[in-house]
């Protein structure tokens, strides 16, 4: 954790967040992000046993609704904004998955 | 006085008696907008003919309809983080470049049913990660008292919109600062309300666990207009709160005897601008004035804030903006020979964030990885349970604690962009507040020797709006820093 972050971390990183980054960002990202980690190290001095941790602000259980059905977004109007749909099938397309 | 220079109390009382038109209150706005906005550039997207037909609607209402709305004829401008039906959100991102929402986020609605008219989408750092606006994919927004500053951030556009006359409020979102450090860099009044207060239904998520609408005013009293119509349980969004939503209006009593305000005092002893401290030190004076005690406390963890937010935030951000894909809405980059759809994801992706967008989703993703959860992202959300902590044994001895809303006047223009690190450090006093889900208001008190505003935060407890509406109300009764209006230039020239 101590250790420097390290272009192959920023590499790795990089592939896990789906992004494809140029040679010049990874240098960036790497002095930049490990500069922030740096900083954020200051955390690890306090004492944290037996500290629960705090996930949101609310003070009390999120509110659940009845489970009931409702009508949702008409199908041409959740595919209006996509940039390949078939509006006559109903689908989004998007490039080949599997196979070559 | 030209109705676009009126707050929202004013047009609202205005059009519901029928002294002047919402139609007339509309031109008034746009017509400000077309003069000021080509060099602030507070707004994305203005359409005048959806607003004047709106404006329209209004006026053929009958008498007792409007004079029953709350914001009847009132311009609101938003932030383009905010989905309102048919117009475009692009959250400041080339990603979102051609999303038009198929719907209304809740506080839009709300905003509607009281009679309120969206003037136009606001500019804000790319999916409001940012202190200065400078991180939008579109344009540059400038501070209105000072054209080569910055109008703080990510809701730079909608503290300009106020500050300079073109909408009398605004709606901004505050996940760590974003609404209160422009309000105070901008001279205008801004409230991030508590976590829970205002649904998140519709607003295009950062860090859901901090994310919160807040508006931007003129006075306190327009912000409680605001708050009192967008605030309240949403059958859309689990962390809307069934908290009884009061009148906040009616709470601005213009007394405060009797409250206690606490002060952090050795969180001020470094890093603050002396002016800054000046105008903090003047308007805690001004409220000892008025009845209120002050007493010095302690928020020993709230050092830790800033690397405590930037871990859970980044984290909350990447597992957020995972849905920015290219395939159901937004920006694909084109296909080259050979794409598949990693391929597809990974130049998207690339292609359509921006520069501080990715660092902090690689921060994030980082901090979630394996190997790395329990070291930041665990840890820090421990530290959070601390900074909340001290909050809680503050709010046992004191009503509101008060610090600087910025230890900076606005910096310039390209100052701090190269230096990310560095603009972090301009959210030290707001990011506590965010992680502890609490509200805080600023508000105008002063000006540094350069003519830059100042910023007094008012941080209260959970569902206490009403006492900081209160407190910023009684204090602007007896000051005048809210009246200031920065000088700006009509002509059609350049950057002045």
């Amino acid at each position: 954790m101590a250790d420097r972050l390290t272009l192959s971390d920023v590499e790795w990183i990089a592939s896990l967040a789906r992004l494809a980054l140029t040679d010049a960002e990874k240098a960036l990202y790497t002095r930049q992000i490990g500069e922030i980690l740096a900083y954020a190290e200051q955390v690890q001095e306090l004492d944290t046993t037996n500290v629960p941790p705090t996930s949101h602000g609310l003070s009390r259980h999120p509110t659940d609704r009845a489970d009931v059905a409702r009508a949702s977004l008409p199908r041409e109007a959740a595919l209006a904004n996509a940039p390949d749909a078939s509006l006559d099938a109903g689908l989004f397309r998007v490039p080949r998955v599997i196979g070559g | 006085m030209s109705p676009h220079e009126w707050t929202a109390r004013e047009i609202r009382e205005a059009v519901a008696a029928g002294r002047v038109s919402a139609t007339e209150i509309c031109q008034s706005c746009l017509s400000r907008i077309d003069d000021l906005d080509r060099e602030l550039g507070a707004f994305l997207h203005v359409d005048h003919d959806r607003v004047a037909a709106r404006a329209r609607d209004i006026d053929q209402w009958p008498a007792e309809r409007r004079a029953a709305l709350p914001l009847c004829g009132v311009p609101i401008a938003v932030k383009d983080v905010i989905c309102v039906s048919g117009a475009p959100a692009t959250a400041g991102s080339k990603t979102l470049e051609t999303f038009v929402p198929p719907y209304n986020a809740t506080v839009i609605a709300r905003l509607q049913a009281a009679g309120a008219i969206v003037i136009g989408k606001t500019n804000c750092d790319e999916f409001a990660m940012g202190s200065s606006t400078e991180n939008s994919a579109y344009r540059v927004t400038r501070n209105p008292w000072r054209r080569d500053a910055i109008p703080g951030g990510s809701s730079g556009g909608s503290a300009v919109a106020v500050g300079a006359r073109m909408a009398p409020v605004a709606l901004g979102t505050d996940t760590g600062g974003s609404v209160r450090q422009p309000a105070a860099l901008c001279g205008v009044v801004g409230l991030k309300p508590t976590y829970g207060r205002v649904s998140r239904y519709g607003l295009i998520a950062f860090a859901s666990s901090l994310d919160q609408i807040g508006p931007f005013s003129r006075t306190a009293h327009d912000a409680a207009l605001v708050l009192t119509a967008i605030a309240g349980a949403d059958p859309q969004d689990s962390t809307a709160a069934p908290e009884e939503v009061p009148d906040f209006a009616a709470a601005l009593t213009g007394d405060v005897r009797g409250l206690t305000i606490g002060v952090p005092r050795t969180l001020l002893d470094q890093g603050v601008d002396p002016d800054i401290l000046r105008s903090f030190d003047a308007a805690l004076e001004t409220l000892r004035g008025l009845g209120v005690t002050l007493t010095d406390i302690q928020l020993p963890h709230a050092q830790y804030a800033i690397p405590t937010y930037y871990l859970v935030a980044t984290a909350e951000a990447s597992s957020n903006l995972a849905r920015y894909d290219g395939v159901r809405y937004g920006f694909r980059a084109p296909a080259d020979a050979g794409t598949d759809l990693r391929r597809m994801y990974e130049r998207t992706r690339a292609q359509g964030f921006g520069a501080e967008v990715k660092r902090r989703i690689m921060l994030g993703t980082y901090v979630l990885s394996a190997g790395y959860y329990d070291a930041y992202y665990l840890k820090a959300q421990k530290v959070r349970t601390l900074i909340r902590q001290d909050y809680v044994q503050a709010f046992e001895r004191v009503d509101i604690v008060a610090m600087p809303t910025s230890p900076t006047p606005a910096f310039r223009i390209g100052e701090r962009v190269n230096d990310p690190l560095q603009m972090y450090l301009a959210d030290v006093f707001t990011v506590g507040v965010n992680l502890a889900g609490l509200p805080g208001i600023s508000v105008p008190c002063g000006f540094t020797r350069d003519g830059l505003p100042a910023g007094l935060q008012l941080v209260g407890r959970m569902f206490d709006e009403a006492t900081l509406l209160r407190a910023a109300d009684a204090y602007e009764r007896v000051t005048e820093w809210w009246k200031a209006e920065p000088a700006v230039s009509l002509s059609s020239g350049g950057p002045g």
